[in-house]
């Protein structure tokens, strides 16, 4: 092992941006690999969870259990034919998933899993990350547009007009975050909530929270806000033209999406990495030998749950009540619980903004 | 030539390049799809220059909001380019005259008289934990608050004014009233029982 | 007063909580999976499946060419084919039916007079070829022999609702 070091310390004096190009690179890979990993077994438990709600037992017949279901399926789509259709724009075609991929990936950059664990600990993180995600939309814009299939194009159109609307009010929802924790950087908003489960900003910012949570649904296109894909209206929305491995990539994307939701949910509403009884007086120190990084993976599933749990709940919504669900009741109520916040803060009124 | 020197010219160049091609492309959604190349270029080299507050809203603002409705506008539109070149010849001598207008201002305002590093000496480095997002908001709020004030309640009335001039009442379109749909309830507000007298029997002849 | 409690109502997603609770409880619900080739769905002595011609206990098969069940075949799947045999008795030369044609309506079964043409509980086959999908006479008589006991268990056991 020493000598190991030794050698990279040599190659690091020798080669000094080769040696910080890599150790980014391996740090990239330590934190995209088990995203993937997750992403595929999200598919897979989403499979299972709504089975079990609707009484079935879902995958079960791809190793124990169905464990291998998500690498059977990734190894079926790498084996299908990528179909260009006619008329269709090849580069704008072919680069649409990734648009959709990348950003989900990128924004885990300035994520702090612990402490200290963060790749970037940038001043502006929550701006990058809000940023990042409203990027996004072009993979679903330039899909539809590209495909040369007016289902596509409507899917598209629908998409876009759905996440302009519910970003304006997952952004003032973030804004509530800010003003209270007074930092845009992630890893101060996270140490902003120490304490308990009740000093988080769950609870003073319980309507942001709810508003920032379904804008998230709407977002990533997911039921009850799927009119993006909406199969039983047009087929498949944006990306009925893709097959094998472009699909996969927007599949990917589309799951990447959600679990970056809902670690932000965790991030900045439940504390993060924090333990749910940190500083209190029995629990506390009993639950202190918990990595927080466990904590977090925690409340993350229970947000990635959520999101299984309402697809198999609700039905779809209806286009126009979605646009009025996004402008006229979650964008007033943000702006609301903004300036109550502010007062709060300014006045120091509760024990959370000290 | 140092790192970011490098990092400099790719981001000026793909700048220069996708600016190019907005103005060259006959399709218009690429057009627009370079256009927002071109934003994210220049808000690398705002990065570069530390301005990382102004970089990431632009990208959040211009690529996030303003673009996708300008996509979604131009993909809805059925351009039919003969109609737009057909007056090409006859407005390009007032064309080029605010052109060379146009480039002479700039010339006059950043060009090298009063531009570049001999005139105005290079910013200090701003240290690791120096928030450009507090630093801007200070001047904004303090310095500036009223032309800020201003330029809010001009889009205030912007937005009214566009509401107040595309909103209009067509009495022969049928709308749903979504809140008072909201508002109906199980029991009465969905089933209506009425008593009807029961039908006669049919005489047969 | 009641438009305000609505108003809350909606505000606070009551019904959709209501929902949420529904799923959550069905989550832990009983599973109505049936595991197929290791569990089976239990079948009625009147199942359709595929068809089989029968055998009397001496080995004469018992069809008489009557073709009935070719008249009644809604479908028009059968395909009858008589001649007399070596020993004068009226029998099929050729008996086919079409799996693609046949709907599995049971009415052959009906209308046989000999319970010859029947129509066993096997559902498990499948046609590798082309040509496949028409069974013979002799296909016919070999499923028979081969599931004869559940066959006649079957016919015996709906015998008083005919």
């Amino acid at each position: 092992m020493d000598t190991l070091i030794g050698l990279w310390d040599t190659f690091g004096r020798d080669w000094p941006y080769l040696a910080t190009l890599i150790e980014i690179l391996v740090k990239i890979v330590l934190i995209v690999a088990p995203i993937m990993l997750l992403v595929a077994y999200y598919t897979y438990a989403e499979r299972k969870v709504i089975g079990y709600m609707q009484l079935r037992l879902g995958p079960n017949r791809v190793g124990p259990k169905g464990w291998l279901q998500p690498i059977a399926d990734a190894v079926k789509l790498m084996f299908k034919e990528v179909i260009l259709p006619t008329g269709a724009n090849k580069f704008l075609f072919l680069l649409a998933p990734l648009i959709t991929l990348a950003p989900a990936l990128a924004a885990w950059a300035v994520f702090p899993f612990d402490e200290e664990l963060v790749l970037a600990d940038v001043n502006a993180g929550l701006l990058y990350i809000l940023a990042l995600t409203s990027v996004g939309v072009y993979g679903v814009i330039i899909a539809g547009w590209a495909s040369n299939s007016k289902y596509a194009l409507l899917g598209a159109m629908r998409s876009a007009a759905q996440i302009v609307a519910y970003e304006i009010a997952m952004g003032f929802a973030l804004v509530g975050v800010l003003v209270a924790a007074g930092s845009l950087n992630l890893g101060d908003i996270v140490r902003a909530q120490a304490g308990g489960i009740f000093s988080w900003f769950w609870l003073p910012l319980l309507p942001l929270f709810v508003i920032y949570f379904i804008s998230g649904v709407a977002e990533t296109n997911r039921a009850p806000f799927d009119v993006a894909e909406g199969e039983s209206e047009i087929v498949a929305g944006f990306h009925v033209e893709y097959s094998g491995m472009a699909f996969a990539v927007f599949f990917l994307g589309e799951y990447a999406n959600m679990i970056l939701i809902s670690a932000l949910a965790a991030l900045m509403f439940m504390g993060g990495w924090l333990s749910p009884f940190h500083g209190w007086p029995i629990l506390g120190p009993l639950f202190e030998w918990v990595p927080g990084i466990v904590w977090l993976f925690l409340k993350t599933a229970i947000f990635a749950f959520l999101y299984l749990w309402f697809r198999a709940t609700f039905p779809r919504y209806r286009y126009d009540q979605i646009m009025r669900l996004g402008w006229k009741v979650f964008i007033p109520i943000t702006i609301v619980w903004i300036l109550v916040v502010g007062l709060a803060v300014v006045y120091e009124l509760p024990w959370w903004f000290d | 030539m140092s790192f970011e020197r490098i990092v400099f010219f790719a981001f000026a160049a793909i700048l220069i390049y996708a600016a190019t091609m907005v103005i060259t492309r006959r399709n218009p959604v690429h057009a627009v799809l370079f256009l927002v190349l071109a934003f994210f270029a220049s808000s690398g080299i705002w990065m570069l220059a530390e301005a990382e507050f102004l970089a990431i809203a632009l990208v959040l603002v211009y690529v996030g909001a303003v673009m996708v409705l300008f996509l979604f506008v131009v993909m809805m539109l059925d351009i039919d380019l003969a109609t737009i070149r057909a007056g090409f010849m006859r407005y390009l001598p007032i064309g080029l005259i605010v052109a060379v207008a146009m480039a002479a201002l700039m010339i006059m305002v950043v060009g090298p008289t009063n531009f570049g590093l001999e005139q105005i000496a290079a910013p200090e480095r701003l240290g690791a934990d120096a928030s450009n997002t507090e630093a801007l908001a200070m001047t904004l709020f303090t310095v500036f608050l009223y032309p800020f004030e201003i330029a809010a309640v001009l889009l205030l009335v912007a937005i009214i004014a566009a509401i107040g001039l595309t909103l209009r009442q067509r009495p022969e379109t049928k709308y749903q009233d979504t809140g008072k749909q909201v508002r109906v309830r199980k029991g009465p507000d969905r089933v209506r029982v009425v008593s009807m007298p029961a039908e006669k029997k049919l005489e047969l002849k | 007063m009641k438009a305000f409690i609505d108003y809350f109502r909606s505000l606070f997603l009551l019904e959709l909580f209501r929902g949420l609770g529904v799923t959550g409880r069905y989550l832990f619900g009983k599973k109505f999976t049936l595991e197929y080739p290791e569990e089976r769905a239990p079948q009625s002595p009147r199942f359709r499946g595929l068809h089989a011609q029968r055998r009397y206990d001496n080995g004469e098969e018992r069809c008489i060419a009557c073709k009935l069940c070719e008249a009644v075949c809604p479908a028009q799947a059968i395909t009858i084919e008589a001649e007399p045999r070596a020993d004068g008795s009226r029998r099929t030369t050729r008996y086919d039916i079409d799996l693609f044609k046949c709907i599995f309506c049971g009415y052959c079964q009906e209308s046989c007079p000999v319970d010859a043409i029947v129509e066993t509980r096997i559902y498990e086959y499948c046609f590798l070829e082309k040509g496949q999908n028409v069974i013979t006479k002799d296909k016919l008589l070999e499923i028979g022999d081969k599931h004869e006991p559940q066959i006649a268990a079957d016919i015996a056991a709906q015998a008083k609702y005919r």
